[in-house]
């Protein structure tokens, strides 16, 4: 097993910085995603890592062993790719060990290891089947049988459930999370799935233009986000900001006074859909709903909280008719503050109730 | 969709049927009549005086010989260009234009381009006189020399004809998704055995369409050979074109043009069987 240190990687394709000095820490059989939207570098980063692409600069060790400048064989670690990349031409017994093939493990020990991986991966029925005779996620269980069966110290995903069909992706992501936690085997997984990030990975490296916006369990990453590039990308819906100054202190919205974080004048306010209850008797922030959709777990209600953009999440059985302005109560302790002018998260205020 | 439209598709490839029909078909069996229609009346006379002459063992041999050495030459060749071009990024292009210059040239004009640099007076022999490596002039194509005459012609034949190889390849080698390549160098393949194991075997659907077009145009091999070589380099297709047009004897032509299909054929059933692509190994 092996723990992973990302030191200041960067990588330029001609003028353009798709990494810049990204550093990430991975320890001993962690699981860590990296989650951005397309073009933010973690594809890139992955495949630094794996040796496939060569970074402009930085570092790369793996289990205290500077890899930087080996190849990918040396680097002694599996991957999955997003369209699989299973071999074809060879049967799925072949496909799965094709890696212990490479290191010369002998017939009766491949043979082992390969009915081993397969069994974890529920394909023995198809080991001498081509590949092209199965389904996609049959494919894609080959693929990871194919990386869990050479026991790697680090294994690398990318995308590996984007070419599957919702359901699919579901049973795969539950089964996926059991068959590692058994392996303990060290995880990069890139996605762009935040669902995916948020049920499989111990932390979240959320990327975003080339760099790491905020590295922390799933739940920090949910609850307190450190820019407003993650508030806005993580949870459905995603945050709420809204747009708010700082006088003396206080910040007023409406009726509803909060104590101000220190630093900082103009400030975005950051309210998860979720942590906003409707008070009942009107008191709290105003919100002026105007669209009511019934998601069958909650209500989904869209409007607007002193004129700005507001998506609130509602229990399924509230009466909210669209056109109704309704109050809301909000614990100050899960709001988020972010200064308008850096995009960052500043400080919860200690005392927030006034 | 309404039936009424079912006659367009054969009408728009008719044109083409009726073309390949006229100049293709119709004549083919002309031959082969032709080929079995003997001045003595036997239906096999044509071939045997094909068989008795001196020149046909001589020619079968040197145009197998040819084959032998020119198509995996070129193959190999090919391979190698292709997978040097898939690696470059800037002027990969005009690298590509470069090689395929030789495609846009006529076979003769390539042989005549290639008896400038070898005959006596020749590029070759005057550089190699200029370097003091040779006397005076040198034969390299004449009877007395029957090894540089076959490296002329070989090298003749692959300068001119590996392009197509090259081009078949390259398209081949594009089909082939880098992931493959890839998830073989993460699991441990050495650039040989990624080849050996991952590049070639997917290749082979291209290798097998190059190696058959290939093969059939080395068998009727002739311009080169002719212009390079002359009557010191009796090949099948050239002992056609002498019966024909120097000894007037249509016949046999037509039997030695019967005899190259003959083999063309048995070839590309050779090469469909032993490169088949079952299809549930195909990507």
């Amino acid at each position: 097993m092996a723990d992973i240190v990302i030191d200041r990687v960067s990588k330029h394709f001609g003028d353009f910085h798709a990494l810049q000095e990204v550093s990430l820490n991975v320890g001993d059989g962690e699981f860590v995603a990296l989650l951005g939207p397309s073009g933010c570098g973690k594809t890139t980063l992955l495949r630094i890592i794996a040796g496939l692409e060569t970074q402009s600069s930085g570092r790369i060790v793996i289990g205290g062993r500077d890899v930087s400048a080996l190849s990918p064989r040396e680097r002694g670690l599996a991957m999955v790719f997003q369209n699989y990349a299973v071999f074809p031409h060879m049967t799925v017994f072949e496909n799965v060990a094709f890696g212990l093939r490479m290191k010369k493990v002998p017939d009766a020990e491949v043979k082992r290891q390969v009915e081993r991986a397969a069994a974890l991966l529920h394909i023995e029925p198809y080991l001498d089947r081509y590949p092209a005779k199965l389904s996609g996620g049959q494919r894609q269980r080959v693929a990871v049988a194919r990386a869990l069966a050479v026991q790697p110290a680090v294994l690398l995903m990318d995308e590996p459930l984007s070419n599957l069909d919702a359901l699919l992706r579901l049973e795969m992501r539950t089964e996926l999370k059991a068959v590692l936690r058994e392996a303990g085997t060290t995880t990069i997984y890139v996605t762009h799935d935040q669902t995916e990030a948020m049920g499989l990975a111990d932390r979240i490296a959320v990327m975003y233009g080339g760099k790491i916006d905020q590295i922390d369990t799933p739940l920090s990453v949910y609850a307190a986000p450190t820019t407003r590039f993650v508030g806005g990308f993580i949870g459905n819906p995603p945050m709420n900001f809204i747009k708010v100054k700082a006088e003396s202190g206080t910040v007023r919205i409406g009726p509803v006074s909060f104590v101000a974080p220190a630093g900082g004048l103009d400030l975005d306010l950051g309210l998860r859909g979720e942590d906003a209850h409707l008070s009942g008797d009107g008191s709290g922030l105003p919100f002026d709903v105007r669209v009511v959709e019934p998601m069958g777990s909650h209500l989904l209600l869209t409007g607007s909280i002193e004129g700005q953009a507001a998506r609130i999440v509602a229990p399924p059985t509230a009466t909210v008719r669209a056109g109704e302005r309704v109050g809301l109560t909000v614990d100050p302790s899960r709001l988020t503050w972010i200064d308008t002018s850096t995009g960052r998260a500043l400080a919860r205020p200690q005392d927030s109730t006034r | 969709m309404p039936t009424r439209a079912n006659w367009i598709p054969y009408a728009l490839i008719a044109p083409s049927v009726v073309f390949l029909g006229a100049l293709f078909i119709v004549p083919l069996v002309q031959t082969i009549w032709l080929s079995f229609s003997s001045d003595d009346g036997t239906l096999l006379g044509n071939y045997a005086r094909m068989a008795g002459d001196l020149n046909f063992s001589v020619a079968i041999r040197n145009t197998f010989m040819l084959t032998l050495v020119v198509v995996p030459l070129q193959v190999a060749l090919a391979i190698g260009m292709a997978l040097m071009i898939s690696k470059v990024g800037k002027g990969r292009d005009l690298i590509l234009w470069v090689f395929t210059i030789p495609l846009g040239i006529s076979d003769l004009a390539a042989g005549l381009a290639w008896l400038a640099i070898l005959q006596n007076s020749g590029y070759l022999n005057s550089a190699l006189y200029g370097l003091g490596l040779i006397q005076g002039q040198t034969g390299w194509l004449s009877q007395e020399t029957p090894v540089t005459l076959f490296i002329g012609i070989v090298l003749a034949e692959v300068w001119r004809a590996t392009a197509i190889v090259l081009v078949i390849v390259i398209a081949g080698l594009q089909l082939i998704p880098k992931e493959f390549s890839e998830a073989a160098e993460i699991f441990g393949a050495k650039p040989w055995t990624r080849f050996c194991k991952i590049t070639l075997p997917l290749l082979k659907p291209s290798l097998q369409s190059a190696l058959i077009l290939r093969t059939v145009l080395a068998f009727e091999v002739f311009a080169v050979v002719y212009a390079l070589g002359g009557t010191n380099f009796p090949v099948l297709a050239g002992e056609a074109y002498n019966w024909q047009n120097i000894n007037q004897n249509y016949g046999v032509a037509a039997a030695y043009a019967v005899l190259i299909m003959a083999i063309s054929i048995a070839a590309t059933v050779f090469y469909l069987r032993v490169l088949r692509v079952r299809p549930e190994q195909l990507p």
